[in-house]
């Protein structure tokens, strides 16, 4: 079929605009008032149908069609937004997300959707909900002051025909939301004219800062009517006071004292109006690269760099100027080619962190608590491999604030804490590694519970107990076989815990640690190297073999005397600051052939895994060196203690050790 | 219509071999190879192809024939087998032939001491025995499996 070939494009914008609706939905959430929010999920919307319509899926459409009738009565103010609402438009966003899923796995993505079109066409024909206009007529007067350059404003706009009103609104008491309905409010002026002064202040009024009245100043070529009604269109407010502008004689003094300045500034004061909300979808040009080029150009950029490696050499030994300088010129050039290459590939997390509010939202309902979360830093950039690997054990991670950290309302009430817990999750880039962190304000890690736990499964002893730092205590949940919820829920602790999670992220190269705080909450940390492909490492020598050992897992190098190593029972040992380390020796382990002398002084890598360390002796130690990591390929899977390949300098393999094999 | 296939032909101690010219990716000189530890005999470790680390098999080891050193004639062909990609260490690559399916023949019971198991067929071409190579079961990718574990370290 002729269509074939454009069904990866399909899926893929599927998602995004799926993405886009999701990411939306959860905003009409928030502000349920919010018109361009439900346009923007218009717009996806439609253009989702369009294409499903094409591509001759019909359920889809089907769905998608009747997603839009309802947006399309929200937005002409039919039905207004409600959790129900919400609720439906969240099941008809779970339905096409699993079809969309189904034609990325070849399926036809047809799927049963009546109930929800019911639901919708329900929805769609339901009772409209008026705006709320009830009036009370009872003035206050506010005095509201001008300075001179506002009231030359005011004068000059009146000369151009332009009314002047004062307004009062006054929004009803019970309004949850008032800096939203503050800017609903100006957004409606603004179409109509110019809002040149406020009372309290832009900044004020957006904070929440005043009772249920704000005044403002307006210029509008309107009638006092009709701007009324415009304002009693918005929800929530409860009643609009419509003055005409007194100029006073000092008024019109002052000003024509200081006429001389220029005319028609009533531009300038646009910048008063609120730049909350309405975000702006600037995104820039974009095309869609597979992976796997990118992979390949980085190889072939390999190449280069290697045989920049060998002109530097030649010229070094030609000594032309000429050359020399041609070939600084290339390496200064393919070092900002690496640079972009290497960015090429990163990719923002926010990519992953988008599915989490539909996630969080979700568990949360199901678990009866209250939970808002907070994203922070979602530009931040990373490889797009460990993107791809990290969303399964952020997902663990914020199950278990979820459920195990945040405490139920009743509880936290009772506790003296907002209702409504908060998770953090933020991500940020703090040298060569980008960390991701959660938080929540739970109930935080009951240790007395951890060490019961860890006991009675036999993960600690009881005299190891009695000496656990509160550290070592939170480190026993990525313990394997550990899991201190109380009630297996099905939505953590199903006995695989954490552990996964930490193996997970140890083999991205990176870490993750815990803090708690009884009673305040919990903190977890994760830190991930900024790309994959590229690690620092320290080149040693075993005989005339190199090997690169990741700085990652190497506490120490050393060089000691023969006579320092001691044997216990058979193992060679050595003493490093107070402790016995136990001595691998690279050539035998590796059964490098042998072809230099012994000497007496012995070179060795201290090494971790965990809180274990061995002492890899080596031959000589070359130096530390970014690399470029390569697998060794599918032929060679299973190599012992060795983790990947990398080219060095000189076109040469060398083999990248896995410090982790080699310590039980 | 006849059927030809188009075949590359190299040498292995006195015989000679031959794989279908469409397995085949390049030939390249001898040249550094990188020993991996602990790893089947016949793997004598991976080089850098053009920034790709691919393994390299000693094909004399594999078939068990007596190894010996290497020279200027020897050549690595760089074959892709599925997803996996692999050097052979040869004596030398001798020809490219285009040969008529027809003339190739199963193989005989026994052919030059080597396990009949990786050979697809020999064929006669003029005075020249040829002998194809079934290069999935060259590489045994299965084999690999059994590496030896590493006993406590000593």
């Amino acid at each position: 079929m002729e269509m074939t070939q454009y069904l990866d494009i399909f899926i893929d914008e599927s998602k995004e605009h799926l993405q886009a609706i999701n990411q939306q939905v959860l905003l009409l959430e928030k502000s349920p008032e919010e018109l361009t929010i439900v346009n923007e999920i218009f717009r996806s919307a439609h253009t989702l149908k369009g294409m499903s319509a094409t591509m001759g899926y019909e359920d889809l459409a089907s769905l998608t069609h009747n997603m839009e009738n309802v947006l399309d009565a929200i937005r002409n103010k039919k039905i207004s937004v409600t959790p129900a609402v919400l609720d439906v438009l969240f099941a008809s966003i779970d339905h096409l997300e699993a079809m969309v899923l189904e034609i990325s796995e070849g399926g036809t993505g047809k799927r049963d959707v009546s109930e929800t079109v019911r639901d919708l066409e329900a929805l769609e024909k339901g009772e409209s909900v008026k705006p709320l206009s009830n009036q009370s007529p009872e003035k206050e007067d506010l005095s509201q002051s001008y300075d001179q350059y506002e009231r030359q404003i005011i004068l000059q706009s009146k000369e151009q025909g332009f009314n002047a009103y004062e307004l009062t609104v006054s929004l009803r008491k019970d309004c949850i939301l008032k800096a939203a309905r503050v800017y609903m409010v100006f957004e409606v002026l603004e179409q109509i004219g110019e809002i040149i002064k406020s009372l309290p202040s832009v900044d004020m009024l957006e904070a929440e800062q005043f009772e249920t009245e704000f005044k403002l100043a307006l210029l509008t070529k309107e009638s006092s009517e009709e701007v009324k009604q415009r304002i009693l269109k918005v929800s929530e407010v409860q009643q609009v006071d419509i003055s005409e502008f007194q100029e006073n004689e000092s008024v019109r003094e002052s000003v024509e004292a200081s006429n001389a300045n220029s005319p028609g500034s009533i531009e300038k004061k646009k910048e008063e109006t609120p730049a909350a909300a309405a975000n702006s979808s600037a995104s820039g040009k974009t095309i869609r690269v597979n992976i796997d080029r990118l992979d390949q150009l980085m190889n072939l950029f390999e190449e280069l760099v290697i045989d920049r490696g060998r002109l530097e050499e030649i010229s070094k030994v030609l000594k032309s100027g000429e050359l020399n300088e041609t070939v600084e010129r290339m390496s200064r050039v393919s070092g900002d080619l690496q640079n972009i290459i290497l960015t090429m590939r990163m990719v923002p997390v926010e990519q992953v962190f988008n599915r989490f509010p539909r996630m969080v939202r979700g568990l949360a309902k199901d678990l009866g608590k209250q939970v808002n979360l907070e994203i922070i830093g979602a530009d931040t950039e990373l490889d797009r491999t460990v993107i791809d690997e990290i969303g399964d054990p952020l997902v663990h991670l914020l199950r278990n604030s979820i459920d195990h950290g945040i405490e139920k309302p009743s509880v936290r009430r009772a506790a003296a804490k907002d209702e409504a817990g908060t998770i953090f999750l933020r991500a940020y880039h703090s040298g060569n590694h980008v960390f991701i962190e959660i938080e929540d304000d739970g109930a935080g890690i009951n240790r007395q519970k951890v060490v019961e736990k860890a006991l009675e499964n036999g993960i600690i002893t009881k005299e190891m107990a009695d000496n656990l730092t509160d550290k070592q205590c939170y480190e026993l949940l990525f313990a394997s076989g550990f899991s201190t919820a109380e009630v297996i829920s099905d939505i953590s602790g199903r006995g695989v815990g954490l552990d996964v999670v930490k193996n997970k992220i140890e083999s991205l190269g990176g870490s993750i640690s815990v803090d708690s705080t009884a009673g305040y909450g919990t903190i977890f940390s994760i830190q991930l190297p900024l790309t994959l492909s590229i690690m620092s490492v320290m080149l040693v020598e075993v005989q005339k073999e190199k090997y690169a050992i990741p700085l990652s897992s190497i506490i120490e190098t050393a060089i000691i005397k023969k006579e320092d190593i001691l044997s216990a029972h058979n193992q060679k040992v050595m003493d490093f600051r107070g402790k016995v380390v136990p001595l691998v020796f690279m050539k035998e382990i590796f059964d490098v052939p042998s072809t230099m002398e012994d000497s007496q002084h012995v070179p060795v890598v201290v090494v971790r895994k965990g809180d274990k360390m061995a002492a890899l002796v080596v031959d000589s130690f070359i130096g530390q060196q970014e690399i470029v990591l390569k697998s060794l390929g599918q032929y060679l899977s299973s190599v012992f203690a060795i983790s990947g390949a990398t080219i060095l300098g000189d076109g040469q393999v060398a083999l990248i050790l896995d410090c982790n094999a080699l310590i039980k | 219509m006849s059927n030809e296939q188009k075949i590359i032909i190299f040498q292995l101690k006195d015989e000679e071999y031959a794989i279908p010219v469409e397995d085949v990716k390049s030939i390249e000189r001898m040249q550094h190879i990188t020993r991996i530890p602990r790893t089947i005999q016949f793997v004598k470790g991976v080089i850098n192809l053009r920034g790709v680390v691919t393994p390299i098999i000693d094909l004399r080891s594999r078939f068990d024939i007596e190894e010996s050193d290497y020279t200027d004639t020897t050549r690595i062909i760089i074959v892709s087998v599925g997803t996996i990609e692999v050097g052979l260490i040869v004596d030398s690559a001798n020809d490219v032939i285009d040969i008529d399916t027809a003339a190739i023949e199963p193989p005989p019971e026994v052919v030059g001491g080597v396990d009949a198991e990786y050979i697809k067929g020999v064929a006669k071409i003029d005075k020249r025995l040829l002998v194809l190579l079934d290069l999935e079961k060259v590489l045994n990718p299965e084999k690999l499996g059994v590496l030896n574990p590493l006993e406590s370290s000593k």
